[in-house]
């Protein structure tokens, strides 16, 4: 508050980006995480009514792809199925990994089952997650007598 | 995932710009993983390029060098603040030197499901200049 009237100065916008700076490399910051526990690698939208989830799956056929949300906690499970080749093909490299994959992630709020919406494009998994009505922050209303 | 560690399938490689060559795009750039298998016929080359669509995706090849442009379009969430990230947005390149000859008439790429999948036939010069050797 007392900040408010006081000149800004060249040392407290210094400060200001250090800080940014200092939280843009924190190895535990939790915006940045590229290592990814498990298969797929996720990112995750926010906004007051829910969250988007996204997940870059190539290869991975849509029928293949389960999603199921109970409560809170998201699962996405599938298989990955690796290209039939005929038998006298030989490979010059395989980098691409086939098999199963399942994972759950813990949302931080109750999802409304019934809206939750699944598309899947380009090789990119695009979840949107509606935060359950009931589970929504009540508004009140300061009154003044 | 069977064959590689879980951890390296999930991470990207980022491309290393060789030497003063920048790239227009502000956005990442990434190897993408690939498959290369040979039959009789054809060279297949498979790449994960997630984001990309087949409108937009440049192949070209000179002399015999195949390069893999692939342009994203990304997730664009509208009203939404990104809160956690485990992956990152971004182009692909990738460049192979390919050893037989290739009918150019006749190569093949499409892109289905994130996948770039590219058909070169082996032109008929080459495949001719196999020697067989004969035992006796």
């Amino acid at each position: 508050m007392v900040q408010r009237f006081l000149r800004p100065s060249i040392w407290q916008e210094m400060d200001q980006f250090q800080r940014e700076m200092n939280r843009l490399f924190d190895p535990n910051s939790r915006v940045r995480a590229f290592n990814s526990p498990s298969y797929p690698a996720v990112n995750v939208w926010t906004d007051e009514d829910g969250q988007l989830i996204s997940a870059e799956m190539p290869g991975v056929r849509p029928d293949d792809i389960s999603i199921d949300v109970t409560g809170d906690a998201l699962s996405i499970s599938g298989e990955r199925h690796p290209d039939e080749i005929s038998k006298d093909a030989r490979y010059h490299r395989r980098e691409r990994s086939f098999g199963s994959f399942s994972r759950t992630i813990q949302l931080p709020f109750m999802v409304d089952t019934n809206k939750v919406e699944a598309s899947f494009r380009n090789g990119v998994l695009l979840i949107s997650l509606p935060r359950a009505e009931a589970d929504k922050p009540r508004k009140i209303a300061v009154k003044t007598r | 995932m069977a064959r590689n560690d879980p951890s390296m399938e999930v991470q990207k490689q980022e491309d290393v710009p060789a030497g003063e060559m920048e790239r227009t795009h502000a956005r990442r750039c990434f190897v993408p993983k690939s498959d290369i298998y040979e039959t009789e016929e054809e060279i297949i080359v498979l790449a994960d390029i997630p984001g990309a669509s087949d409108k937009t995706v440049d192949i070209s090849l000179e002399k015999n060098v195949l390069t893999i442009d692939a342009f994203i379009e990304p997730v664009r969430a509208n009203g939404y603040d990104l809160a956690y990230a485990e992956y990152d947005e971004g182009d692909y390149q990738r460049v192979f030197r390919l050893s037989d000859e290739i009918d150019r008439d006749r190569i093949e790429a499409s892109v289905s499901g994130g996948v770039l999948r590219l058909c070169l036939p082996k032109a008929a010069a080459a495949k001719a200049r196999k020697i067989a050797i004969k035992t006796k």
